[in-house]
C-alpha cells in the first residue's frame, strides 16, 4: 500500500522537475542576454534537479539511497550557484572592457 | 524501448558534441564542447557497464583534460588565427600519414573481437583468487598486465617532462572571488575524501589509482585557483620526489621480482595484495602530483 502510494506520489515532483527543465532550456535558448539566460538555467539546475531528486527519492530502495540523492543535490546546488556567479561576473567584466 | 531510445539519444548527442568540438567557432567553445563530450562519453561507458572506464573518463577525460586545455588556452594568449588555416591541409596529410598505418596495424588485433565470446574474461576471472585483489579490472591492470600500467606511468612522466620544456612559466590567475574561495575551500577536502575512497575501493570494486589521482589533482587545482595554496614550483624537490615515487616503486618491485623472484613483474605468492596496494598508493600520489603540476605548475622566471 505504502509502496503504491509513494510510487504515485513520486510522479508529482518528477513532472514538476521536468517542467522546470523544459522551461529552463527554452529560456536558455530564447532569452536575450547572459544574465537572464543564467537565471533560466540555474532555475532548471537547482529547482528542477531538486524536484527530480525528490521524485527519485520516493522510489529509492533504502534510506541510504535517499541520503546519496540528497548529497548529490546539495553538491549540484552549491556548484551551480558558484558557477553561475562566476559566469555572471565574467560577463560583467567583459562588458566593462568593451 | 525506452532504454533503446535513451541510448540512441546518447549516441547522437556524442556525435554532435564531437563535431561541435572539432569545428567550434572559437577554441574556448571547442574546449567547452570537449568537456561536455567527455561527460556524455562517461555516461555511455556507464550504460555499457564499464564503470571503471566511466569513472576514468569523467575524472581524467572530461575534468582534468578540460582544465589542462583551459590552462593551455590561458597561457597561449591571443594566437594569430590566420596561421592555423595555412597549415591545415598539411596537418591533415600528416595526421592521415600517421593514423592510417596505425589503423591498419590495430585492425588486425581487433579481429578477435568480431567473434562475440572472447576467452579473456573467463581467464581473468579464473585467475582472480591468485591475483591478490577481488576486482577483475584491477587484477588486469596491476597483475596480469602490470607491464602496461608501468609503461603508462612512464608515459605520464615523459608527458610531464615534455610539458615542462615547452610550457611558459607562469599561469596568471585572476584574484579569486570570495564565493569561489569559500566553495573551493569546502570542495577540496571532499575531493580528497572521494579520491581516497576510490583508491581504497579499487581492490574490490571499480576505482583505482588513475581515478583517485585525478580527483586528488582536481582538489589541488581548485585550491590553487582559489589562491588557498602557494604556487606549485617545478623546482620544489619534495614535489619532484612525489612525481617519481610511483614509477620508482613500480620499477623497484619489478626489478626485485626479476632478480630474486620468479621474474619481471611477477609477485611472490602471498605478497600480491600488499605489493599491489603499495604500488597503487604510490601511483596515486605520483599521478596527483604530475597532473597538478601539468595544470597549475609554475616556474620561476630566470632573472633577465
Amino acid at each position: 500500500m505504502t509502496e503504491w502510494l509513494l510510487d504515485g506520489l513520486s510522479w508529482l515532483p518528477l513532472a514538476g522537475g521536468l517542467l522546470f527543465f523544459a522551461a529552463g532550456s527554452i529560456g536558455l535558448l530564447r532569452f536575450p542576454d547572459v544574465y537572464s539566460r543564467l537565471h533560466a538555467l540555474t532555475k532548471a539546475d537547482t529547482l528542477g534537479f531538486g524536484l527530480v531528486a525528490a521524485g527519485l527519492a520516493c522510489r529509492a530502495g533504502s534510506l541510504w539511497e535517499v541520503a546519496q540523492l540528497l548529497l548529490i543535490w546539495l553538491l549540484v546546488l552549491a556548484s551551480g550557484a558558484t558557477a553561475c556567479q562566476l559566469l555572471a561576473r565574467q560577463a560583467r567584466e567583459e562588458e566593462g572592457d568593451g | 524501448m525506452a532504454e533503446g531510445l535513451f541510448d540512441l539519444v546518447l549516441a547522437g548527442l556524442l556525435l554532435m558534441l564531437a563535431g561541435g568540438a572539432l569545428y567550434g567557432r572559437s577554441l574556448y567553445t571547442s574546449i567547452l564542447l570537449f568537456v561536455t563530450f567527455g561527460l556524455v562519453l562517461a555516461l555511455v561507458w556507464a550504460r555499457l557497464g564499464a564503470v571503471d572506464l566511466a569513472l576514468a573518463e569523467a575524472a581524467i577525460g572530461a575534468g582534468l583534460t578540460g582544465a589542462l586545455l583551459f590552462a593551455a588556452l590561458a597561457r597561449q594568449g591571443r594566437a594569430p588565427e590566420g596561421e592555423f588555416d595555412l597549415a591545415c591541409r598539411r596537418r591533415g596529410l600528416a595526421a592521415a600519414a600517421v593514423l592510417l598505418p596505425v589503423l591498419w596495424l590495430m585492425l588486425s588485433s581487433l579481429a578477435p573481437l568480431a567473434e562475440r565470446d572472447s576467452p579473456l574474461p573467463e581467464l581473468a576471472l579464473a585467475a582472480l583468487p591468485h591475483s591478490g585483489v577481488e576486482h577483475p579490472v584491477t587484477a588486469v591492470l596491476l597483475n596480469y598486465r602490470a607491464w602496461d600500467t608501468l609503461l603508462e606511468l612512464a608515459v605520464l612522466l615523459l608527458a610531464l617532462l615534455g610539458a615542462r620544456q615547452l610550457g611558459s612559466g607562469r599561469l596568471d590567475t585572476a584574484r579569486p572571488w570570495p564565493q569561489l574561495r569559500a566553495w573551493n575551500a569546502h570542495l577540496a577536502p571532499l575531493l580528497v575524501l572521494v579520491g581516497g575512497f576510490l583508491l581504497w575501493r579499487g581492490s574490490s570494486a571499480p576505482g583505482g589509482a588513475f581515478q583517485a589521482g585525478a580527483l586528488l589533482a582536481a582538489g589541488v587545482v581548485s585550491l590553487r585557483l582559489a589562491h588557498l595554496l602557494p604556487p606549485l614550483r617545478w623546482s620544489f624537490w619534495p614535489l619532484r620526489l612525489l612525481v617519481l615515487l610511483g614509477l620508482a616503486l613500480f620499477l623497484a618491485v619489478a626489478a626485485a621480482g626479476a632478480w630474486l623472484g620468479q621474474g619481471w613483474l611477477s609477485y611472490p605468492a602471498g605478497w600480491a595484495k600488499p605489493l599491489i596496494l603499495a604500488i597503487e598508493v604510490a601511483a596515486t600520489l605520483s599521478i596527483a602530483a604530475s597532473l597538478s603540476l601539468l595544470v597549475v605548475g609554475e616556474r620561476r622566471e630566470p632573472a633577465p
